[in-house]
């Protein structure tokens, strides 16, 4: 009985040895050569795996890291600036400060401001939606709000409010990664440079109709009255194809051109509650 | 005896057939106060409009020129004055430019012969039946709107044999091609000689499904007369009117993928083409009017109308017996490859073969569910292609599997969604997947240059 014990441990450890000795000498010999720094790297990375660098996912990206020679094309949008900072520096390297931004629609086309005009009943797909016809709204540039962008979003950080029928981004869980902005195809989210207390201020309109049928069709449309512009005393104002622009880089919160705008189209989000002069500045209007 | 009839071999369906409008002779309609001819109403580039604001123009007037080698030119339907020049959402669902005219009158332009005498001689040339062709506008009526031209204009060492009349209106509901075969089979048969002359041929085919028997009969006692014409009942199937499917059925040839008629020495064009062209060659007359079935379960007087382009559809059902209360849903040409209209102020253009009108209970679609892989759609495909498989790919954004599955071959036919007893968007997601693996394909062709 014993030796049945015995010749077995025997030819499993024999077994266990050369099967050892041949894996090692497998290994030896097709081992792959790879930098050291890439795992680093990796760990180094958010590990999302959100795409929004342009890679296949954070490994590849950390990849194309210690293989480039600059880092300048290359972003986290999820790390931000300080992982590539700290990327950069144990590489070695230098990188671009980038600064962080956020998704924004530019389409307030709610319910109650776009009247609806037809009814869709096709597959709920924004870019199917937007091969077949121009919306079931008349304006052929707004937001079909099926949900394109939801889908898209790795972060959780895009609803579609019931109540509006349009996409709304928490400013929290955004990370810019850009998925959504690919996937729009009326191409209505930008990425917009993040302020303090994530303050924004942006046209939220697209429609580059004339004004007359931009506003027949919403009631919150950018109408291109050019008063915007006027007031904007820092330049960072300007009006193309019949759609008003506000530069992110520019714009010094002064929240003038949101006062003065006659449609309403631009929107102002996390600033303190105005103050008496806002409503004065109204009521001298009507009178 | 009814399985001797030709048709072609894999999948198709069988709808129910609703041609209500059978027996309605065509009436022309009265001209409309208004009207907007759209400048873009076949597929290629689009024309160049050539009159302003306040001309005073003449039916057949030439109001926009092409401007490529597959465009076509649009005339004015009506005489009158051009009101303005403007955007209008046409049956396509987009916003088009488009020429608002107000109606004076009826003058047409003094070359055309308005008499409705038979005209059977011709002393064109190829090259003259072709050129009168493209400056009288034809595209293909059966709906694709295709540029007559250029299809019949054989390639350089290319030839054609056979030449095939589409006179199959698979698609359940429509009769204007029927009615037109009933009552313009002499116009048709001479317009088939203009395009066996063109594009030097002797022997035409035409194709007619046999739920059209009348239609089969009279045309085949008028071809006697005519040298090379024969007339072929088929079986009733959908998609039957699909060009390659219609090569298969009667002469059984097979066009292979990404590839044309004239691959295969046979060239199709639709009955209401062949009369288009005899209007434009022997009696000068542009292509500015087409027969339009108005149909519905709950219109009151449904019929087949001889509408000018750019009538607005409004007008349509106005003279059909008005919009009944209930409609859900009014489509623009048959209900397997139709549209859906934005609203119904859009203009009659060239490739509107019929306007049906839907009931609400019967427009809106079913509760969609999920795949069983019951197989269906596999074996209503004409094409012998997976849908339910195309469309997992598209839906999953796997494009590039998709073309290689041979999405692109897709014609768009419906088959798929009609038999799935799921009710899944079948034909919306191999939409998305083709017109993205169609503009994969072209920008990779433009980065190889």
């Amino acid at each position: 009985m014993s030796s049945i014990i015995i010749i077995t441990v025997i030819c499993l450890s024999l077994l266990a040895f050369t099967s050892s000795v041949i894996l090692f000498y497998i290994a030896q010999k097709f081992s792959v050569e790879e930098d050291p720094r890439i795992d680093v790297v990796h760990s180094m990375l958010p590990a999302a795996n959100c795409g929004g660098c342009g890679f296949a996912g954070c490994r590849n990206l950390a990849e194309e890291l210690v293989k480039a020679d600059s880092l300048d094309r290359f972003i986290c949008p999820v790390g931000g600036s300080e992982t590539m900072k700290n990327i950069a520096d144990f590489l070695g390297k230098s990188v671009p400060v980038l600064e962080p931004k956020v998704a924004v629609l530019l389409c307030n086309g709610t319910l109650e401001n776009r009247p609806v005009t037809t009814v869709y009943d096709g597959a709920k797909s924004c870019r199917i939606a937007n091969s077949l016809y121009m919306g079931q709204t008349d304006c052929s540039y707004g937001c079909f709000g099926h949900g394109d962008c939801v889908n898209v979003c790795k972060f959780d950080a895009i609803h579609i409010d019931i109540s509006s029928g349009l996409p709304v981004v928490s400013d929290e869980k955004c990370n810019a990664c850009g998925a959504c902005v690919k996937a729009c195809p009326r191409n209505l989210i930008e990425l917009r440079k993040k302020a303090k207390k994530d303050r924004k201020i942006y046209v939220a309109c697209s429609n580059c109709d004339k004004g007359g049928i931009a506003r027949k069709a919403c009631s919150v449309a950018c109408i291109a009255c050019t008063k915007c512009l006027k007031v904007c005393t820092f330049d960072a104002i300007k009006i193309e194809n019949n759609l008003a622009y506000i530069d992110a880089t520019k714009c010094t919160f002064c929240r003038k051109c949101v006062e003065i705008c006659p449609t309403g189209s631009i929107l102002e989000f996390n600033f303190p509650v105005r103050k008496l002069v806002a409503e004065n500045a109204i009521e001298s209007k009507t009178v | 005896m009814p399985d001797k009839l030709k048709t072609f071999p894999k999948g198709g369906i069988h709808p129910p057939e609703n041609k209500v409008t059978a027996s309605r002779q065509i009436q022309v309609l009265d001209i409309p106060g208004k009207v907007v001819i759209p400048v873009s109403q076949h597929l290629g580039a689009s024309s160049e409009i050539v009159v302003n604001k306040g001309d005073k123009v003449k039916a057949g007037q030439v109001l926009a020129r092409s401007r490529g080698y597959v465009s076509a030119f649009t005339h004015s339907s009506v005489s009158g004055e051009v009101e303005k020049l403007d955007y209008i959402i046409d049956s396509t669902g987009f916003k088009q430019s488009a020429v608002f005219i107000t109606t004076s009158g009826d003058e047409w332009l003094p070359e055309i012969d308005r008499s409705n005498a038979l005209i059977t001689e011709n002393n064109d040339s190829p090259a003259e039946i072709v050129r009168k062709c493209m400056e009288a506008g034809i595209v293909g009526m059966g709906g694709a709107t295709f540029p007559s031209h250029v299809k019949l204009t054989v390639p350089e060492g290319k030839r054609c044999d056979i030449l095939i009349i589409n006179g199959v209106e698979c698609e359940p509901f429509l009769t204007s091609d029927h009615r037109l075969m009933l009552e313009k089979g002499n116009e048709i048969m001479v317009g088939i000689t203009l395009l066996m002359k063109a594009l030097g041929t002797n022997r035409a085919m035409i194709g007619i499904e046999k739920n059209k028997s009348d239609a089969i009969d009279s045309l085949e006692r008028i071809s006697k007369e005519f040298h090379g014409i024969s007339v072929h009942p088929l079986k009733v199937k959908y998609p039957q009117g699909a060009e390659k499917q219609l090569i298969k059925a009667l002469i059984n040839r097979e066009v292979p993928a990404r590839m044309l008629p004239i691959d295969v020495n046979t060239v199709v064009h639709n009955v209401g083409t062949a009369f288009a062209i005899y209007e434009a060659v022997q009696k000068r007359k542009p292509l500015f009017e087409r027969v339009v079935t108005v149909t519905g379960k709950s219109l009151r007087s449904p019929g087949n109308f001889l509408a000018r382009i750019g009538t607005p559809v409004s007008f349509l059902l106005e003279a059909a017996g008005g919009l009944p209360e209930n409609t859900g849903k009014v489509v623009s040409g048959g209900p397997m490859m139709g549209k859906a209209l934005v609203n119904i102020d859009v203009p009659v253009v060239k490739g509107m073969s019929g306007i049906i009108l839907f009931p609400a209970d019967e427009a809106g679609r079913s509760t969609q569910t999920t795949c069983i892989r019951c197989g269906k759609c596999v074996t209503a495909c004409a094409l012998g292609m997976e849908p339910y498989l195309l469309v997992t790919l598209s839906e999953k954004g796997l494009f590039e599997q998709a073309e290689k599955e041979g999405i692109t071959n897709c014609m768009e036919c419906g088959s798929c969604a009609y038999v799935c007893p799921g009710n899944r968007p079948l034909l919306d997601y191999i939409r998305l997947g083709k017109s993205t693996v169609n503009k994969n394909l072209k920008e990779r062709a433009e980065k190889s240059k």
